[in-house]
């Protein structure tokens, strides 16, 4: 039995490959937050006023609520006077026009990062943005998407040169007043992606960002925003990685998903930040609020998400079914080894007749990791035939891991139609022995064992993708058994 | 082939076998017959590598070599194949994908090439065609939702497919009907060979109806205490296994 749990615990102790710090000049505010700050942080990005307004307003507000301590998860309480809220290259302090003025070893960085910014080498069917701390770096195939009407870029320019798009939707689906984090995010934003599809186009290409935190003691806050007009398309996703480090960084982003008539937005994310070592020193705290509104008739918005990273998630990617016929999706594969914990899960809120939803979350955990999966299933006295199916599933490894499952069902309608299922299994050592009398080692074994119970989730992510997050779930193994 | 020498094992701190004495060459099929708890599936499992038990004393010569410095993924690649009593099941891996892992693993070893997808689906196809199974079997998660008869089948088509030196078939032959058991035995004499050699463990006679072994084994704590032709068998059906264990206790005591 021994050989079996230090097999497993070989798989979960490999390293974080992504933990360096790129050694580079940063324009930062001092720490801490108040109203100077937010005026700071506005003018340093030449906002408008009804920007700075809006978030002087989300700041009053964060000062009015307290942190929640509802979810399944331990840390010492964080101190919000101490966190850089803005960092931005300083080589970017005269905004560079094209890829070529970018400083090169902010490209380098992302190449390094397994993310080739120059176009040409760019896998073929995917946009990239790139965001380094708290400002987007560099945007690839933009023209090609305008020539669709298309637009793609970071947060700051959209706020630029379409802020009667901005001001219309920002803060419509997470409003400022939603949360604690979302309160924080909306005072302090700083970037983010920003993307919108115009009525009956389908994006051809993957659209994707990657988040990386670099400097010291900085949180990172961004925004993205996502509008998809009737009968269009767009399939997103966004990788996230950090340095190593002892002291624990605070993440807290917001997503806002529009969906109009028959419109479907993808939205997939990769996220690993650092997660801490296996003694729980450091690592990212992720507070987001992800929120999607299918505000037209038969409008779909599918998350789809792959956590391996962060000390701590909390994270809810839900849906608003408002349109009738809509269609929610969430997909979720959450792993906590060492000491990382993740609260995660999804909301789905039925409001429109005949709107459907969908829930797969796959909990993994290993070491001392605590998985918890929490959802809510809310169907409204309008949303006449509505249906919902979820299924949860939890996998140990190990004896000092937890699986939690929270879900909240409320239904109004009684022609609504709503199942859930749950399991929890555990990777033993018969498991393995069977694996390794086959002729696989047992580090192939329990790869093939998680890679089989998460096939569900990761075949929802777009292609591209997918090989990708295999490899990061069953990160090579190396060096395991003795 | 495999040579066992006075092979001792336990499990915790329990003595299971007692002192094992076997001899099987190229080409032999060898039934192991024997009562509940007699140590018949523990040798299959100590002969595979399974670490729940540990070998204290004798040991054990495969093709010369000592088997018992070997991990049991070794063992698989060098040609030793268990059928388990109880399949595992893998959820989310198809059977296909399982099988091509376990092969290129073993041909890996072996210093061949890896087959991809498509050699690969020929060879399954024929091996299927041989032992008459069904196609769908391969599309379904390894062992997920398996009746008892499809498992034991799933196990055949494994044996087929890596094509062992060594087969160890642990109880292949328990819990299936007649029509199974028929088409068990079928894949079982398909895979007899002059170069392969087959050891049959199992509680009954009734497989031994199909498949003829060249040498009956009789175990009874922890010890094989009779062996011989295949009459041994029909003997045992007769007189059931009451009367080893009264012959086993004096050994016992010696």
């Amino acid at each position: 039995m021994s050989t079996a749990t230090d097999q497993i615990q070989a798989w979960t102790e490999q390293e974080y490959k992504y933990g360096f710090e790129t050694p580079i000049e940063s324009d930062a505010v001092p720490p801490g937050l108040n109203e100077d700050i937010i005026r700071l942080i506005s003018a340093r990005k030449g906002e408008p006023e009804f920007l700075l307004q809006w978030r002087l307003r989300a700041y009053r507000h964060w000062l009015t609520l307290k942190e929640p301590t509802w979810a399944n998860l331990k840390y010492p309480p964080i101190d919000y006077q101490s966190i850089v809220y803005y960092s931005a290259p300083k080589s970017l302090k005269d905004r560079p026009r094209s890829l070529q003025e970018v400083d090169p070893e902010l490209i380098r960085t992302y190449e390094k990062l397994g993310v080739p910014l120059a176009e040409q080498e760019r896998l073929a069917g995917v946009a990239v943005d790139a965001v380094f701390d708290s400002v987007s770096v560099a945007t690839t195939f933009k023209e090609k998407l305008a020539e669709l009407g298309i637009i793609f870029c970071s947060f700051s320019e959209a706020v630029r040169e379409h802020p009667e798009l901005v001001e219309r939707y920002l803060g419509s689906v997470v409003p400022y007043t939603d949360n604690f984090f979302a309160a924080l995010n909306s005072a302090v934003f700083s970037d983010g992606s920003f993307c919108y599809v115009p009525k009956g186009v389908r994006c051809p290409m993957e659209l994707s960002t990657y988040f990386r935190i670099n400097a010291r003691d900085t949180g990172q806050f961004e925004r993205t925003l996502i509008i998809a007009e009737p009968g269009s398309y767009v399939s997103y996703l966004e990788g996230c990685t950090a340095p190593i480090r002892d002291s624990n960084q605070l993440h807290a982003a917001v997503v806002e998903l529009i969906a109009h008539d028959e419109a479907e937005i993808k939205y997939s994310t990769v996220q690993n930040w650092y997660p801490g070592d296996r003694q729980g020193r450091g690592g990212i705290y992720n507070f987001v609020t992800k929120r999607g509104k299918c505000l037209g008739r038969n409008s779909k918005i599918s998350w789809t998400q792959l956590e391996t990273g962060s000390a701590i998630t909390w994270k809810y990617p839900s849906c608003l079914l408002i349109g009738d016929g809509s269609v929610g999706e969430f997909y979720s594969v959450a792993v906590t080894n060492n000491y990382q914990q993740a609260d995660t899960g999804t909301k789905m809120i039925h409001i429109g007749r005949n709107t459907r939803s969908t829930i797969v979350s796959k909990g993994i955990s290993a070491g001392h990791g605590q998985n918890s999966y929490r959802g809510m299933v809310k169907i409204q006295k309008s949303a006449e035939g509505a249906r919902n199916f979820s299924q949860c599933d939890s996998l140990l490894l190990g004896n000092r891991c937890g699986a939690h499952t929270f879900p909240y069902l409320e239904v109004k309608n009684p022609t609504a139609q709503v199942e859930h299922e749950a399991s929890v299994s555990r990777v033993g050592e018969e498991q393995i022995f069977y694996c390794r009398q086959r002729g696989l080692t047992s580090e192939d074994a329990v790869s093939m064992i998680v890679s089989g119970f998460t096939r569900q989730v990761i075949r929802e992510l777009p292609m591209e993708f997918a090989v990708e997050a295999q490899k990061l779930l069953a990160v090579s193994l190396e060096g395991s058994v003795g | 082939m495999l040579e066992i020498r006075n092979l001792q094992a336990k499990a915790g701190d329990k003595l299971i076998l007692r002192g094992i004495d076997l001899t099987v060459r190229a080409g032999e099929v060898h039934a192991l017959m024997g009562p509940n708890g007699s140590g018949k599936s523990t040798l299959a499992q100590v002969l595979a590598g399974r670490e729940l038990y540990e070998v204290v004393g004798g040991e054990v010569l495969f093709e010369g070599r000592n088997l018992l410095e070997l991990s049991p993924e070794e063992r698989a690649r060098e040609g030793i194949f268990l059928a388990f009593q109880y399949p595992v099941e893998i959820p989310g891996v198809s059977n296909l994908y399982f099988l091509r892992a376990a092969l290129n693993a073993v041909r890996k070893h072996r210093g061949l090439e890896e087959l991809d997808v498509m050699d690969f689906a020929g060879l399954v196809r024929e091996r299927l065609r041989l032992l008459g199974m069904n196609e769908a079997l391969l599309e379904r998660s390894v062992n997920e939702g398996f009746s008892g008869g499809e498992k034991k089948r799933n196990e055949i088509l494994q044996m087929a497919v890596l094509a062992p030196r060594l087969a160890i078939l642990d109880e292949t032959d328990s819990g299936l009907d007649i029509d199974a058991l028929k088409a068990v035995a079928a894949g079982i004499n398909a895979m007899r060979s002059p170069e392969r050699a087959m050891i049959l463990v199992t509680h009954y006679q009734r497989l031994l109806e199909y498949v003829a072994p060249d040498f009956v084994h009789v175990m009874a704590e922890g010890r094989i205490v009779r062996s011989g032709g295949k009459e041994l068998a029909l003997e045992l059906e007769r007189q059931g296994y009451a009367w080893l264990e009264e012959e086993a206790a004096p050994a016992q005591a010696g």
